[in-house]
């Protein structure tokens, strides 16, 4: 009994830390809609601080006020953050918040490496916190009891800070609707600068209590954004009562769940998420959200086919991108075939996010079961390459089927969480069966036949795909499937009033999607004759979105130079230098000022604002939807 | 830091310039490895292969030409490491390809090596799959693999009188095929003991009190582990303060490291039976000169990963040196059976699985001036802990 | 009259939360061609009625029978295919759409192509998308961005995509709000115009009492969920429960105007 009690109590522990990350998370996403990638960064950076701060100091003076300084130094980081970044881009589609901080996670992984050196540090224990309590014959690490205290002591602060002050008024208003707080004539500006610095505080302050128990290194952001952000949407988006709620559920489910399930660590967050959001699509506490308003002025270009013009420019970019074997040799043509694979990838996403309006975070999973459909078909059943190529994406198609009939029922953030979700299903699925996956080490020896093994010719191969691919979803986007598609994501309402079944026209978009990525997937494993974990793991996900954002998510093909501008950089920089992170995460933070509606979007809306100021009778018009923005 | 960077440009111009004019008189080797992704092992192991090139082309070069070694960062993805093979060998030319650390990533280059027929030499990966079930007749392995390891700490670990046995160990494949080798050898040796419990935390995501609290709970007399870097610091902070190793034998894999075991300063467990590099210990007079070349040229102590970088040139030198030519097939022939020395003492790139018998050092952790060191320890060469010829010639495919 | 068939025939339809009757009991009938309104002060139970016609809510109890058809478990989608077009109190569009691609969404649906992926919607019955916005006067704003249009227009565009399935049977809620005096008389007189040619039945809801008396044919005046008047415009402005409803909620319509007005 005495170890039910301990196992229990470890688990609220561990419960605390996360709680401590994600109720920062939740109210910074809860207020200002950013899907702060960057969480796991700042949580990083003060654990760093910290290390650094209680080395220094002597004590146990020197080593708390160490760790609330690391938080607080890191809360003004996050601040400058805030004010150089995001308020830039608060008026960017939906998710550009991301890629920005997206950017700043690179980057930050490597400035910790430049700054504190490769290895793993470990710090000091926290003074009068060393020890362990003996329970009953077991013992419990006094440090754990204090984390214990700490989660609900931090949830009753901010539970007062938000009950009880203006300030906390205000935020709980925000959350609830940003469009009235701002009309109320409250400076929207300091409410998001106050609410961005109390999260990143928070993320800070749980990296921080991380030492004295934890190695300090930087890959911990990784370890920890994920499990937060699952444990938000658990909890429900806004609601911190949700997050503490949640990160209960989840570590006492995994404190317990190994005891009889050993490997189900690795997964037990994502099932937890999976059935908690199919049985209540808005998380624990949370409420259903109001249909996003559109701010009037931003969509205001309808998509249009191309004009001949057009057409023939997109024609030639093809024939010169088909020249590439004229001149580059066997690298290049290798590269090429690369990027035109992810071009395929970042298409099928974009379709389903820019015409759908379904962000996935879980997009990798199609391309990945593509991948494994191919090497199960040429491995085990030994069938030709094009039967291959055209049977393995059906996998990506099943795959998609099953998964988005659930997806779909969601919408938003909920969406894209469930999907991220079924994906780390189907990864760890690929990562422990390893009788028929191979698990880790995955399956070898998927190499083309003779008709495509040189580089040139795989190289048509995968170009002559991916402009079929975009071609085809160019096509759909203007087919009556593709209005109605669009007519799902701007208005559900209006939509299911003309006699449109939005739930089975965004699962038949999804499962095209998936199909799609499925075909790159496939081709992938050809190109490198094997296929891992790893082709469908999250930072391909999160590469897909990165291409579809950085292309710009309102375009129709914005994905296109998205995905060949990443992908090149990403190959060239990995080759060039070690710090490939640093440079491509500042890039990427360059693009997203620069370019707030991504490459082709901002392109575009400067060309019809040019377009629109030479023609005087809309003037009036552009002039009103320039203060819209 | 700095002087890697203006490193970095350097060989960036060498590179450009090897391209054009010196290109007739030096050798290049293409060495891929997961710099970004796990920079603790693989600074030491960059420092470990510049002393060698160094040393290389102070004593002559490959038969009179330099030896240039151009390095790719693979970002811990199997998928990059391909991308950066196909690069050294289409646009550097490179005589062979080198390093790699994890088992996917080194697989991945096999496979690669196997499909563009290059000699590849990987310096890390572990798994049992690179020489044996997944080998292939372009691939050489320097490290010690899994086996050989587990077969090194069982030896030791069949001594001990515990039977009662827990594990824990990362969830995938390393840490799996780790204790299944362990298991299986133990088992062998003592059909007495049994296995009350086992722990599988995800790789770098250990939620390490419950773990221990479970394990504690199984009451083991002895415990195997297998985790390492972050996850065993968790581990380990967690077990001493619970007392989860208190009158408990615990035998780990690869904690001797240098890597794995200073990041625990004053909390290196003691008594452990473990695997790794002493290489404040080791007295023979090859390491010696490694050590004194080593810490002249970079201020700083050797990791294991320097060793298995500066051998892993060492011996791609002395490929290129016997075969006298880049043709991969000349190089197998080179390489079968080849003998060279290293700071462990000779070893040989076996012809029958292409493993190289450089072996390990077996002792125990203990804790002295607040740091952790590995005493009583003893090498074991490789060839003795491998399996009967006609075992591999069954887990291995025919060429 | 008994020639005329019945479009829409409600009986007893009841709705209630939490102990609150929204609405109760509430009986009425549309015939083809007819126009009738749905009024009652704010809280008066109109919109829960529209959304159960609708398929947006789901009646505690009562029986909404639509050209023939019990509309009991059918979604909104359903409704609209058994021939009624609605439109919103906010207008609901696309706004990244042309004027004339909102219609031809509407078109789409009603010719049973939404899963037609290689047809080019642009050109897809592009003539009677135009001929509908002729019709309420929107040809000229055909290709225009919708996200740019005024909201009278807005109006006018959701009353043309209303009309694309060819219903015998639009439910308006509130269509004039939001739009100035002059505009709201033109639409209302468009859509009778309209009704009367087609033969439509129209169900509106409606707060501005020149609208309602100018133009419905016959009125139902809704209180605290239960009907409580019902006739002409004559009989209803006569009644003196409905007038003291209206003088109570301190809204009062000027009747000699309005006379002046139907002369």
């Amino acid at each position: 009994m005495a170890f039910y009690v301990v196992q229990f109590l470890t688990g609220l522990a561990s419960a605390a830390s996360l709680f401590l990350v994600a109720s920062g998370l939740s109210i910074i996403f809860g207020v200002t809609r950013i899907v702060n990638f960057a969480h796991g960064a700042f949580y990083m950076l003060g654990a760093y601080i910290a290390f650094t701060l209680t080395e220094r100091l002597e004590g146990a003076l020197g080593f708390w006020g160490g760790i609330v300084a690391a938080a607080l130094v890191v809360a003004v980081v996050g601040v400058l953050v805030e004010m150089m970044l995001l308020r830039r881009i608060y008026h960017s589609p939906e998710l550009f918040q991301l890629l920005a901080t997206f950017g700043l996670t690179l980057m930050v992984q490597d400035i910790v490496v430049l700054i504190w050196g490769p290895s793993d540090l470990v710090g000091r224990r926290a003074p009068g916190f060393k020890g362990a309590v003996d329970f009953f014959g077991q013992n419990i690490p006094s440090y754990d009891l204090f984390l214990i205290v700490l989660g609900p002591v931090v949830l009753g602060i901010l539970w007062l800070l938000f009950q009880r002050t203006r300030w906390g008024v205000l935020v709980r208003a925000a959350t609830q609707d940003r469009d009235m707080v701002a009309a109320l004539g409250v400076n929207q500006k300091w409410l998001f600068t106050s609410v961005f610095a109390v999260g990143v505080f928070l993320a800070a302050l749980g990296g921080a209590l991380q030492i004295p128990r934890d190695a300090v290194h930087h890959a911990m952001d990784l370890r920890i954004i994920v499990d937060v952000f699952v444990v938000v949407v658990i909890g429900g988006l806004g609601s911190i009562t949700g997050a503490f709620v949640a990160a209960v559920l989840v570590s006492e489910l995994n404190a317990f769940g190994i005891l009889i399930f050993p490997k189900i660590s690795i997964i037990l967050v994502f099932l937890v998420m999976a059935v908690v959001l199919i049985v209540r699509p808005w998380g624990l506490f949370g409420k259903p959200e109001a249909p996003a308003r559109r701010t009037p002025g931003l969509t205001v270009n309808p998509w249009r086919p191309w004009t001949s013009n057009e057409r023939l420019a997109a024609i030639a970019a093809l024939i010169v991108a088909a020249a590439l074997p004229l001149f580059g040799g066997n690298y290049a043509l290798t590269v090429g075939s690369e990027i035109a694979i992810f071009v395929i990838f970042a298409v099928s996403l974009h379709f389903l996010m820019s015409v759908g309006g379904l962000a996935s975070f879980g997009h990798a999973a199609y391309f990945g079961l593509g991948a494994y459909g191919v090497a199960f078909l040429a491995k085990l059943a030994g069938l030709p390459m094009i039967v291959c190529l055209a049977l393995g994406p059906l996998l990506g198609l099943v795959g998609a089927a099953v998964f988005g009939f659930f997806a779909v029922q969601l919408s938003g953030v909920y969406f894209a969480m469930l999907t991220l979700a079924f994906a780390q299903i189907v990864w760890s699925i690929a990562f422990q069966w390893v009788a028929v996956t191979g698990g880790d080490n995955g399956i070898l020896g998927v190499w083309p036949e003779k008709w495509a093994a040189s580089p040139s010719h795989f190289y048509w191969l995968s170009l002559g795909i991916a402009a079929l691919a975009v071609l085809i979803l160019r096509i759909i986007v203007f087919s009556p499937f593709g209005f109605a598609l669009r007519a799902t994501r701007d208005s559900p309402l209006r939509s299911e009033a003309v006699g449109i079944n939005g739930k089975r026209i965004q699962w038949t978009a999804f499962v095209i999607a998936g199909t799609v990525a499925g075909l790159a997937g496939a081709l992938f494993a050809y190109l490198k004759g094997s296929v891992f974990p790893d082709n469908m793991g999250i930072s391909l996900s999160v590469d897909a979105l990165v291409m579809v954002l950085l292309g710009g998510v309102e375009t129709v093909s914005g994905a296109v130079v998205g995905a060949i501008v990443y992908k090149a950089l990403n190959i060239w920089l990995v080759s060039q230098t070690d710090w490939s992170k640093l440079v491509l995460g500042a890039f990427i933070v360059l693009i997203v000022v620069a370019f707030p509606k991504g490459i082709v979007g901002t392109l575009q809306s400067i060309l019809s604002r040019r377009r629109k100021s030479s023609s005087s009778n809309s003037s009036l018009l552009t002039s009103r939807i320039e203060t819209a923005e | 830091m700095r002087n890697y960077l203006i490193g970095a440009g350097l060989a960036v111009l060498v590179a450009g310039m090897a391209n054009t004019a010196i290109a007739q008189s030096e050798i290049k080797i293409g060495e891929i490895n997961s710099y970004s992704l796990l920079p603790a092992f693989t600074e030491p192991y960059r420092k470990g292969w510049q002393l060698a090139v160094e040393e290389i082309n102070a004593s002559g070069g490959i038969n009179g030409k330099k030896l240039v070694v151009i390095s790719k960062d693979d970002n811990g993805k199997p998928a990059d490491a391909q991308t950066a093979a196909n690069e050294l060998v289409s646009s550097e030319n490179v005589a062979m390809l080198a390093g790699t650390f994890l088992s996917n990533i080194g697989l991945a280059v096999s496979d690669f090596a196997n499909q563009k027929k290059v000699f590849f030499l990987a310096a890390e990966p572990l798994t049992d799959a690179i020489t044996w079930s997944k080998g292939n007749r372009y691939t050489f392995r320097l490290r010690p693999s899994n086996y050989m390891q587990a077969a090194m700490l069982v030896e030791a670990a069949a001594k001990l009188p515990a039977k009662r046995w827990a594990t824990i160990a990362p969830n995938y494949e390393y840490g799996q095929s780790a204790v299944a080798v362990f298991k299986k050898l133990m088992s062998e040796k003592r059909p007495d003991i049994v296995w009350v419990d086992e722990q599988w935390p995800p790789q770098g995501k250990i939620d390490a009190g419950p773990v221990v609290q479970a394990v504690a709970a199984a009451n083991p007399e002895a415990i195997l582990n297998v985790t390492f870097g972050a996850d065993l610091v968790k581990l380990v902070r967690e077990g001493n303060t619970r007392g989860l190793f208190k009158d408990r034998a615990v035998v780990s894999f690869l904690t001797g490291e240098p890597e794995y075991l200073d990041p625990l300063k004053d909390e290196t467990p003691e008594g452990w039976i473990v695997t790794g590099y002493p290489w404040y210990d080791i007295k023979t007079p090859e390491h010696e000169a490694f050590l004194k070349a080593y810490q002249a040229k970079f201020k700083d102590y050797p990791r294991l990963g320097s060793i298995v970088g500066y051998q892993t040139i060492k011996a791609a030198a002395a490929i290129l040196t016997k075969a006298n030519s880049t043709d991969p097939e000349k190089l197998i022939a080179a390489t079968e059976g080849l003998s060279v020395p290293s700071p462990f003492g000779e070893i040989t790139f076996r012809k029958i699985d292409h493993q190289s018998t450089l072996g390990a050092y077996v002792g125990k952790t203990a804790l002295k001036d607040g740091k952790g060191v590995m005493v009583e320890s003893s090498y074991k060469k490789g060839s003795d802990y491998l399996p009967a010829d006609a075992e591999i010639e069954k887990l291995r495919p025919k060429d | 009259m008994s020639m005329v068939p019945t479009l829409l025939s409600v009986e007893g339809l009841t709705k209630s939360y939490g102990g609150v009757h929204a609405v109760r009991g509430v009986s009425f009938e549309l015939r083809a061609g007819e126009i009738l309104a749905l009024i009652g002060p704010n809280g008066a139970g109109k919109s829960t009625c529209f959304d159960m016609l609708n398929g947006q809510n789901i009646p505690d109890s009562g029986r909404i029978t639509i050209l023939g058809e019990d509309t009991a478990g059918k979604k909104p989608r359903a409704i609209w295919r058994l021939g009624v077009g609605r439109t919103f109190q906010i207008t609901a569009t696309f706004p990244t759409m042309t004027v004339r691609e909102n219609v031809q969404v509407a078109l789409v649906s009603h010719r049973h192509q939404l899963f037609n992926v290689w047809s080019s919607t642009p050109n897809f019955a592009r003539e009677e998308a135009g001929r509908l916005l002729d019709l309420v006067g929107m040809g000229a704003y055909a290709e225009r961005p919708c996200g740019e249009l005024a909201y009278g227009d807005l109006k006018r565009l959701e009353l043309a995509v209303a009309l694309a399935n060819q219903p015998k049977l639009l439910l308006m809620d509130e269509p004039t709000a939001g739009m100035a005096p002059r505009e709201r008389i033109e639409l209302m007189r468009l859509t009778a115009s309209i009704a009367r040619e087609q033969s439509i039945g129209v169900l509106f809801t409606e707060h501005d009492m020149d609208v309602v008396f100018e133009h419905a044919d016959r009125i139902l005046v809704l209180n605290r969920g239960s009907l409580i008047a019902e006739g002409s415009p004559e009989e209803v402005r006569g009644n003196a429960q409905v007038r003291a409803i209206y003088l109570g909620e301190g809204l009062v319509y000027d009747a000699r105007h309005r006379d002046g007005a139907h002369a």
